[in-house]
Formats: C-alpha cells, structure tokens, sequence
C-alpha cells in the first residue's frame, strides 16, 4: 500500500541505507505532500530513526536521495528543523531549558553574535507552548524525562520552520503531556506546517496521524493513516522481517560486501 | 621563605612578572579548552595528544638543530595532530574501541619520542640540554623569548575560544542538531581538535608531556562540580588553573631543582579534591550531609508515628510509654531510640515525665499524618498496582517520609478518602 502523492514536500527516492556496512533501509521510496501530520511506525529496530537522519542528511545514504521543497537538504536547512531523540545527548550538559531553546535561535549569518531581544521572546514563546515557561532558568539536568523532552519540542519550535521531523517526541511524557503536544501538533498542521513523527505505539498511531509511512527495514506502506489499518500492513510491519533480506544483511556485513557496486 | 615570596609576588623583577603571566595565561587557556574536552566526553585525547607531541619536539630538533620555539612547536603540534587522526583512523575502520585505540596511539609515540631523546641526548650536541624539559616541564628557567611565544599562543587559544564559543558550545551539547542547522560543524570539530593540540603543545611547556593531561581535565571537572553554568565553568576553571601555575611556578622559582609540573599538578589535584568535597551544591560532603539529615528525619518521624500507634493501641486513654513499652513494639535499637527522642523532645515534639514519653500536640500531628500516608499508601497500591494487601506494607513503610503534602492532597481526592487500610485498621484523618 505504497501511495505517492503529486507535487510531494518531502520526496524520497529509493534510498538504502546502511550501518557500518550492515544495511538497515532497503530501497525506500515514498512522497509525503504539505500540511500532513506523519507518523513513521515500525518496530525496534526497523530503521525509523535512521530513515529520519538520512532525510535530515545526518547519514549518508547507500543510494538514492531525499528531496525536500524540490531541493537538496543542505540548501534548504533554515526550513527544516529536527528533534533527536532524547537519549542522543548528554543532560548532565552546564545549561539551562532556555540556554538549549535559543539554540532553535541560531542564524548562519550571525553565528558569532549574542541572541537578540526578539530570539528570546522567541524562546520564551516556544516553551509557553510546551507548557515549560516555568522551567525556563532550570538546569537542564534538574528536569524529568518528559520535560527534557518538551525542551527539545520547544528547540525545535523556536526554528520557526515548515517541515519538522520528530524522533520519538513522546517517549518517556505522561499521558496529558502526549495530549497536549499532540493537540500542538494538530495546530500546526493546520496551520500549514508539515511534520513527520516517529512513533512506536501502534494503538495511539492511527489515531494521532493523517498519514502512515510502516517500516520495517523495507518499506510496507505509505498511505493515509484509515488505509495502513489492515491486518496485512500490520502484519507485514510488525511480523518479524523478512527472512530473506535479514540473511542478505548479515551476509553483506560478514564478508564485508559492498551494497551498490 | 616570606622574603622570597615577597620578592616574587612583589614584580620588582621583570623575570618573575613575565613568568607570572606566562603561568596564568598558560593555565588558563589550556583549562578553558579541557572544560570542551570534557564536555564532549573525550578527555583521554589529551593525553594522547601530549604524549604524542614529544616525538615531534625531538625530530623537529634533529631536523632544524635549533631550539627555537616555532621550530619545536611546529613539530609538537603536527605529531599531536598526527596522533589523533590516527585513534580517529582506528576507531572508523576496525572494531578497536576507542579507549583501546587511545593506549596504542599513545604509547607507540611516547616511546618513539623517549627512543628518539635518548638518542640525542647521547649525541653529544651541546644544545640539546633543556629538551628533557618537555618531559616535567618548567617554566620558571624558561627564556624571555620563548615565554613571549608561550603567553601569545596562550592569549591566541583564549580569543579563538571567545570567538566561537557558540558554536563550539552547539557541537558539545548535541553535534547531530548542530548539523541539521546547517552549521558547518567538521570545520568546527577541527578547530576545536586543533585548539586542543595547541593547548596541550603550549601547556607541556608548564607540566610537561606526562602530565599535561592533568591540566587539560582536572579543572574543568572541579568547575564543574562548583557550577552548572557553562560561562562560569570555564571562568572557574581558567581561574583554578592559573593559581595552581602560580603556586608551582613559585615553589620552582625558590628551589630551582624542583620540577615545576609536579608541583601544579599537586597543587591542582588538592584544590580539586576540595571542590570535590566542599562544592555547595554537588560535593560529596553535601550529600552525605542530606542523607544524613534524612536518615534522622525518618528516625523522628518513626518514633512519633510508634507513639501514635501506641495510643491508638488503647483508644487513646494512655498516652505516656517508657522506653522498653516502645521497643517491644518497634524493632530498633535502644541507644537510637534515646537520641532521637532526646531530638524530638528539643524540637518540643515529645515531652519526658519522669520515665515515660509523650507526643506533644505538634508531636501528635506529625506521628497522626505519617499513620495516615502510610494506610493511604497501602490503599493506593492494593487498589491501583492491584497488589495483595499482604505486599504492600514495606513500600508503604519508605512512602510515608517521601510523599508531600500536595501528593497527600492528590492521594486523598483519587481514593476519595477511604475510611481503612486494607489491613482494616483505621486512617486517621487530620480533622477528626
């Protein structure tokens, strides 16, 4: 159940990926078109967050490419913003929620300069909307994991961009929280901006997301949410992978093959 | 030894204000440039990096047979830079973890770079003398002219850190989104590499190869412990370290035959435990301090809630219990319970007539809520963790002394204030 969409914001176009020469995407290829909220579901291990770098072109891929607006990333960095997964960096870090929002504030032209009046407002608004403005001057160490995660959220809002691509933005958040980030995002969405969330609870997926990108090291489905709810999507995304292609991997990494010749 | 340090601090000698600054800047800027080393978790390239400069120094000698600081400098720093392409080169292409990467690399250029000073050193140049300096370093029997050199380089480091010290902060904090901002973060990993070569190429100079990773790390792990402000970390920490070369410069200035390095480094490590003992906020005094204050506090609250559980025993017509009534009900020892009721009876929670203890009207509301959170806690895991009532007793016993009165508050409006425990005994509400 593969649907490409005309006039796509995010293309990706048969892309493979691989891990220290152990390929975890196969031959990816999907279109996602504006003002969608998406999730990318799959289980442990299935190539979510790698499929989320690679279109952030934190990883290079084997083959193919990803294009958004129509270009490559690398041009169009200021449209896109990201939110890594929590446990990616170190909380123990001297700063406080504030000091990690204005990062969302930095500028390739001023990169050297001291945050403006209008970067803090900005800060303190994106944490307003996380519900974390409180928070504001606490150490960053000093917070719980959902807020830690709210942090970021509100990072990435300060961006002010069109497309947001979120990594498990509700591990480790209570269930009002996941509430009201979720209503956020809805708001957004309807507000023009597109969004892309890994997400590892199938049971809330269909009713969170427009659209289903189902992975599981290859792609099973790309479609609106209602169509991905068939027990044979889900069984093909979550019913173990597919044997063959887990002995192709294993193989390549052994002998130390290349993927593409 | 008063005389002498008069003399010293006294800058009537250009000598000694021009090591003084040296000391300072030296130890300052290879203290800012450790606190990122350690923030991006990669403090043992350091040591790497210094233990592999000395390789450079020798060849650089060899090559150019001059002592001039650019010439051994400019070797330092490209061995430096050497060895940490390689432990990078390591790491990416074979499954050697880097910790194990780091001991190769190490090793394998110190002891090319003992092999090689040997070598010279018993090559009867009259110049060589002074190389073995790179070893233990020293400062104070350093030339004017290459003490300039130093304290430039030192001020260089500082400015370059100044300058982009947010996007240095960016890549320490999260590389990943630093990328996705389209910050042009492998040029930033290499100046920040590169800094930390120099740093380490201008520090040596002070503490020597052996040591200098001491000087890279220490301070900035004891500002860290003093703050949880980056600004400030790296200001303490430069401030730490350009004391502690203050005082080993000193001490090398009074006995010449003192190494200079191991005296910082000793000096370093003392002010280190320090903030590691004392810090206000992190120190591992502190904490023992905390848990002992709670450990006491647990103490008072048990032997309130045992005195209110005596009276409630025998609805409350005896209130006054001597000291073995109060034993047989709870197991603990005797000396503790007399200390923590002489305690009690301080804060005017129990008061003592003749033999026998009694809670006083404050005494009584404590001991009543520590009763009521326990049974309400119990409720709370038979009802919601749907645990045996025979299961919840231990959690609860911990639970009492955690939960606050606005949990308390929580507690009592979701089970909609339950009139018994699940061992059917009755919760004592405040009110009543």
């Amino acid at each position: 159940m593969i649907k490409q969409v005309p006039n796509p914001l995010i293309e990706v176009h048969d892309l493979t990926v691989s891990y220290h020469t152990k390929p975890v995407l196969w031959n990816i290829d999907f279109s996602i078109s504006k003002g969608q909220l998406v999730g990318i579901i799959g289980p442990n291990g299935a190539g979510k967050s790698t499929l989320l770098k690679s279109i952030m072109g934190l990883i290079e891929p084997q083959s193919g490419y990803v294009k958004i607006f129509d270009k490559n990333i690398d041009e169009i960095r200021d449209r896109v913003s990201y939110v890594p997964q929590r446990e990616s960096v170190d909380w123990d870090f001297p700063a406080s929620a504030l000091d990690v929002v204005l990062m969302g504030r930095y500028s390739r032209k001023s990169w050297f300069k001291r945050y403006t009046k209008l970067d803090r407002e900005i800060a303190f608004e994106s944490l307003d909307k996380v519900n974390m403005k409180a928070f504001a001057n606490r150490q960053i160490s000093q917070l719980s994991g959902g807020q830690q995660q709210r942090v970021f959220l509100a990072r990435a809002l300060a961006q002010q961009t069109e497309l947001y691509l979120m990594d498990e933005p509700f591990a480790g958040v209570d269930a009002s929280t996941e509430e009201s980030i979720l209503q956020l995002l809805i708001k957004m969405t309807k507000e023009g901006k597109t969004i892309l969330v890994v997400h590892h609870d199938l049971q809330t997926a269909f009713k969170y997301f427009d659209w289903m990108v189902m992975l599981n090291t290859s792609l099973i489905a790309s479609c609106p949410s209602a169509d991905a709810m068939t027990e044979e999507v889900i069984q093909n995304t979550y019913g173990g992978k597919l044997p063959l292609l887990s002995t192709i991997s294993n193989l390549i990494k052994q002998k130390n093959l290349p993927i593409r010749e | 030894m008063l005389e002498t340090l008069k003399e010293f601090f006294s800058f009537t000698d250009a000598n000694v204000t021009f090591v003084m600054i040296g000391s300072i800047l030296i130890g300052a800027s290879s203290a800012v440039v450790g606190c990122f080393s350690v923030l991006r978790k990669r403090a043992l390239i350091g040591d790497v990096i210094s233990h592999s400069v000395l390789p450079g120094i020798c060849i650089a000698f060899l090559l150019f047979n001059s002592k001039n600081p650019f010439v051994l400098l400019g070797g330092a720093f490209l061995s430096g830079w050497l060895s940490i392409i390689w432990v990078d080169y390591i790491e990416r292409n074979s499954n050697i973890k880097s910790d194990a990467a780091i001991g190769i690399v190490l090793s394998v250029f110190f002891g090319a770079g003992i092999l090689i000073l040997t070598v010279i050193q018993h090559s009867g140049n009259a110049a060589q003398s002074g190389l073995d300096h790179f070893i233990f370093g020293n400062i104070a029997s350093m030339l004017r002219q290459d003490l300039y050199v130093l304290s430039g380089m030192s001020l260089f480091l500082l400015i370059i850190i100044l300058l982009f010290y947010k996007p240095f902060v960016y890549i320490s904090f999260d590389r990943n989104y630093a990328v996705s901002l389209g910050m042009p973060v492998r040029f930033y990993d290499f100046m920040l590499s590169s800094i930390t070569v120099l740093a380490v190429t201008v520090g040596i100079q002070a503490v020597g190869v052996v040591l200098m990773s001491a000087l890279l790390i220490t301070p900035a792990v004891a500002a860290r412990f003093l703050t949880s402000k980056l600004n400030y970390m790296l200001l303490i920490a430069a401030l730490i370290s350009s004391v502690c070369c203050i005082i080993g410069t000193f001490i090398s200035y009074t006995a010449p035959s003192m190494p200079t390095g191991p005296w910082i480094i000793v000096v370093l490590m003392l002010l280190s435990m320090l903030a590691v003992f004392f810090s206000p906020s992190r120190g591992i005094l502190i904490n023992k301090w905390r848990q002992q204050k709670n450990y006491r506090k647990i103490l008072e609250e048990n032997v309130l809630k045992l005195l209110f559980q005596l009276c409630e025993k025998t609805g409350f017509k005896e209130q006054e219990w001597n000291i073995s009534q109060m034993l047989d009900k709870r197991n603990m020892g005797e000396q503790q319970l007399k200390q923590t009721l002489r305690r009690l009876e301080k804060k005017g929670l129990v008061e003592k007539k003749s033999a026998e203890w009694t809670a006083t009207v404050n005494g009584v509301i404590i001991g009543k809520r520590m009763v009521r959170l326990h049974r309400l806690w119990e409720v709370y895991l038979t009802q919601y963790l749907k645990l045996p009532s025979d299961h919840v007793h231990e959690t609860a016993e911990a639970m009492e002394h955690i939960l606050n009165p606005e949990l308390e508050a929580q507690l009592e409006t979701i089970l909609n204030k339950p009139e018994f425990d699940p061992h059917n005994s009755k919760i004592p509400y405040q009110d009543e």
